[in-house]
């Protein structure tokens, strides 16, 4: 099923409000980017919401390192072109240093936390915006549009603020922050019939490629540097491509022949596995995975 | 809009502690086919490791707390679609310590669903929700009577709870209410049809929800429009001279050539050009536009240059609501901390963030009887009527007229906690 222009159309006006009372009401706000279409997607609308002006905020990539070349050149282009402000945060100079230790299974999705909660404190970002969705899993269907943290960056669960028709409440005290979703109601169709509607570039492993990946706990993962088939997994080259991106190590790709945005739209509503469900190695960690990172700080 | 559109629908849940919110929303969306296979199979396993039968309220229930108690704590969202219509599903806690959560779901509601347990019938939580319903004005309220396999589907327990219930939203002035028995466990009138309830001939839950209409539409009230945010780009190009003032219209139609007048300046003037984005890959840009209704984002810029800034609202010359710095409102207390007369605390209205002084408690509503009794404090969940003074003049409407510029926060100007949702009361000054 494709939403019609009505409702892509209501969403749309939803996120740029939020954007809009983020840059009134607050002296330091950032747009987490990694390149992956939920935060291409919250950049176009950032950029609808101020034109013809540039958007006002900075950007924040935390690296964990583990990146698909083609989203890292994705992500410079857009800076370059055009001319925003990007800081990165690296997981590798926290590891080189000793301030994080690679994890026995050598993924690095967990590992960001630190380093996104210095670069948030470092810079005294008082409100950062996230790409994430409520339809993507349990714990972020729990999520606020403004989602209070506290120093540590902790979210509490149990004691969110209520948020009571399109009044967001952004008052915080000094060191608390503000992690703000402009694409809560966005469900990962939306985003693609958006994408597909607005015309909006994409690095090129979100649609069909060649790849040689091999199977492990059903998902296919790539063959590459941060990836290596064990005793008994074979590669093969397949058609695929990713729903999500992120670190290569643990995030699967699904096999597509979907060339086009009009074509993914096609496959994802008629999907019977869901987006992190397909892709995402570390939600399957423990039955409240998501939401422990969150607890301490994870976006 | 009509119906016959694919439209967005917004619905929350309301009910007490164990009459089955979670079950019936994990149902409502088991039997829509919304939930994929990677969810089922994870609810299946964590069912069967806990040594029972699969357990819809697993679906939506995500916290680890909520799991281990067996409770809802807090809002969760969820995302379906029928071939109908798509929809947001606020699914809220019923526990009394958690009612600023249900509140927080039916804020945006267009439909909410209370639940009754058959077993139980009304409950003080009950009247609560359907106080709240009430309050918000909820265009629709669904009151599904869960459980009914329980009492042997009798039709006569439905009807006491029904009547009972219909009696309480009379008194709340609910305009748009109807009754479903329905089990969440079993599956009985929530998308497929029961045999068990011959004698109920009305509309599944989800036929119920695909029909209903959605929210008033308030493009044809007078304008309102709260500017946000001032983009002046100070560029090198054509936009060198560029001031516009962004906003979400909160009601009416902005044309091109309207007369209006800033609040709270009253200065009038008339909208010079109304401009949307075009976003490309490398370039950002505006192009004009003849016209903008409710619920739109827009970019608004004036013929005169007079003094606008986040907090003023653009308002339909015709039909201003003027301002104010006394209101009469109604609120739902949200806080552990009382209110008292002389607080101090912040109000954000709109745009506009104030200080204010709480000058009078005039009532609560007394849950048993619906009546207003006197009040000295508000405590946590209480429904009552204040008075307040703000440091700011407010472009204000009654909530009955305008959701978006009759309602409000206090906040804790210490915290920052939301210490309360407030409507503002019609000249009547009618609880409800």
């Amino acid at each position: 099923m494709t939403a019609t222009v009505t409702e892509l159309d209501a969403l749309e006006s939803e996120s740029i409000f939020v954007f809009r009372e983020v840059a009134a009401e607050f002296e330091r706000p950032v747009i987490l980017f990694s390149g992956g279409k939920d935060s291409i997607v919250m950049l176009h609308l950032a950029r609808k919401a101020f034109a013809p002006a540039g958007v006002p905020f900075t950007l924040l990539h935390v690296d964990t390192g583990h990146n698909f070349p083609e989203v890292l050149a994705y992500r410079d282009s857009v800076v370059e072109q055009l001319g925003l402000r990007l800081e990165v945060a690296r997981v590798e100079e926290y590891l080189a240093d000793g301030r994080l230790r690679e994890r026995t299974d050598g993924t690095r999705n967990q590992l960001q936390t630190i380093p996104l909660l210095d670069a948030i404190n470092g810079h005294r970002f008082d409100a950062v915006f996230g790409g994430g969705r409520r339809d993507e899993e349990r714990a972020r269907a729990k999520e606020r549009i403004f989602s209070l943290r506290d120093e540590f960056g902790q979210w509490d669960p149990r004691n969110q603020r209520p948020e009571l028709w399109s009044l967001y409440n952004g008052k915080h005290r000094p060191g608390e922050h503000v992690r703000v979703f402009p694409l809560s109601n966005w469900t990962e169709l939306d985003v693609w019939n958006y994408i597909e509607r607005e015309g909006i570039p994409l690095p090129s492993i979100y649609y069909a490629h060649e790849r040689d990946v091999f199977e492990r706990d059903g998902m296919l993962l790539a063959v590459g540097p941060y990836s290596r088939p064990r005793d008994g997994e074979t590669v093969a080259q397949r058609t695929v491509r990713y729903r999500t991106v992120g670190d290569m190590s643990c995030t699967g790709a699904v096999a597509s022949d979907a060339t086009t945005a009009a074509e993914v739209v096609i496959e994802v509503a008629a999907s019977e596995i869901t987006e992190r469900g397909a892709t995402r190695a570390d939600d399957r960690a423990s039955e409240a995975a998501m939401e422990d990172r969150k607890r301490e700080g994870y976006f | 809009m009509g119906a016959a559109e694919h439209t967005l629908l917004r619905l929350a849940t309301a009910g007490s502690v164990d009459d089955g919110k979670s079950t019936l929303v994990g149902r409502l969306l088991h039997d829509c086919k919304a939930i994929l296979a990677d969810q089922i199979a994870h609810v299946k396993t964590v069912s069967e490791a806990r040594g029972g039968d699969f357990d819809f309220a697993l679906l939506t229930d995500g916290l680890r707390a909520e799991r281990e108690q067996g409770i809802t704590i807090d809002v969760a969202y969820r995302y379906f679609a029928t071939d109908k219509r798509s929809f947001i599903l606020a699914d809220c806690p019923g526990h009394v310590q958690y009612t600023r959560n249900t509140v927080t779901g039916a804020s945006t509601a267009d439909v909410v669903i209370i639940l009754v347990d058959a077993r139980h019938g009304v409950l003080e939580q009950t009247r609560r929700h359907l106080a709240v319903a009430g309050l918000l004005r909820v265009p629709h309220v669904v009151l599904a009577v869960n459980k009914i396999d329980l009492v042997g589907y009798d039709e006569a327990v439905y009807t006491k709870i029904a009547e009972d219930v219909g009696e309480v939203a009379d008194q709340l002035g609910i305009a748009d209410l109807q009754a479903i028995p329905v089990s969440a466990l079993v599956g009985d009138n929530v998308v497929e049809r029961s045999a068990q309830t011959p004698w109920y001939d009305g509309p599944t839950l989800l036929e119920l929800l695909e029909n209903a209409g959605g929210r008033t539409d308030t493009s044809q009230q007078p304008l309102r429009f709260p500017v946000q945010y001032v983009i002046r780009p100070q560029t090198d190009d054509q936009y060198r001279d560029y001031r516009g003032y962004t906003g979400t219209v909160a009601s009416g139609t902005v044309t091109v050539g309207d007369q209006v007048i800033v609040l709270p300046a009253g200065r009038r003037t008339s909208v010079a050009g109304i401009d949307r984005p075009i976003v490309t890959a490398t370039s950002t840009a505006v192009a004009e536009r003849p016209s903008a209704v409710a619920g739109e984002a827009v970019t608004v810029r004036l013929a005169d240059d007079i003094d606008v800034a986040r907090g003023s609202v653009i308002v339909a010359a015709e039909a201003s609501p003027g301002t104010r710095r006394e209101l009469a409102a109604t609120v739902s207390w949200l806080s552990d901390r009382p209110l008292t007369v002389g607080a101090r605390v912040l109000i954000k209205h709109t745009t506009t963030s104030a200080q204010a002084i709480v000058t009078k408690i005039t009532g609560a509503l007394d849950l048993d009887t619906l009546g207003v009794i006197d009040a000295a404090e508000l405590h946590l969940n209480d429904i009552g009527k204040v008075q307040l003074k703000i440091a700011a003049p407010l472009a204000a409407d009654p909530y009955s007229r305008n959701t978006i510029t009759g309602s409000f926060l206090l906040i804790d100007a210490h915290d920052g906690w939301t210490l309360a949702a407030g409507m503002i009361d019609d000249e009547e000054g009618e609880l409800l």
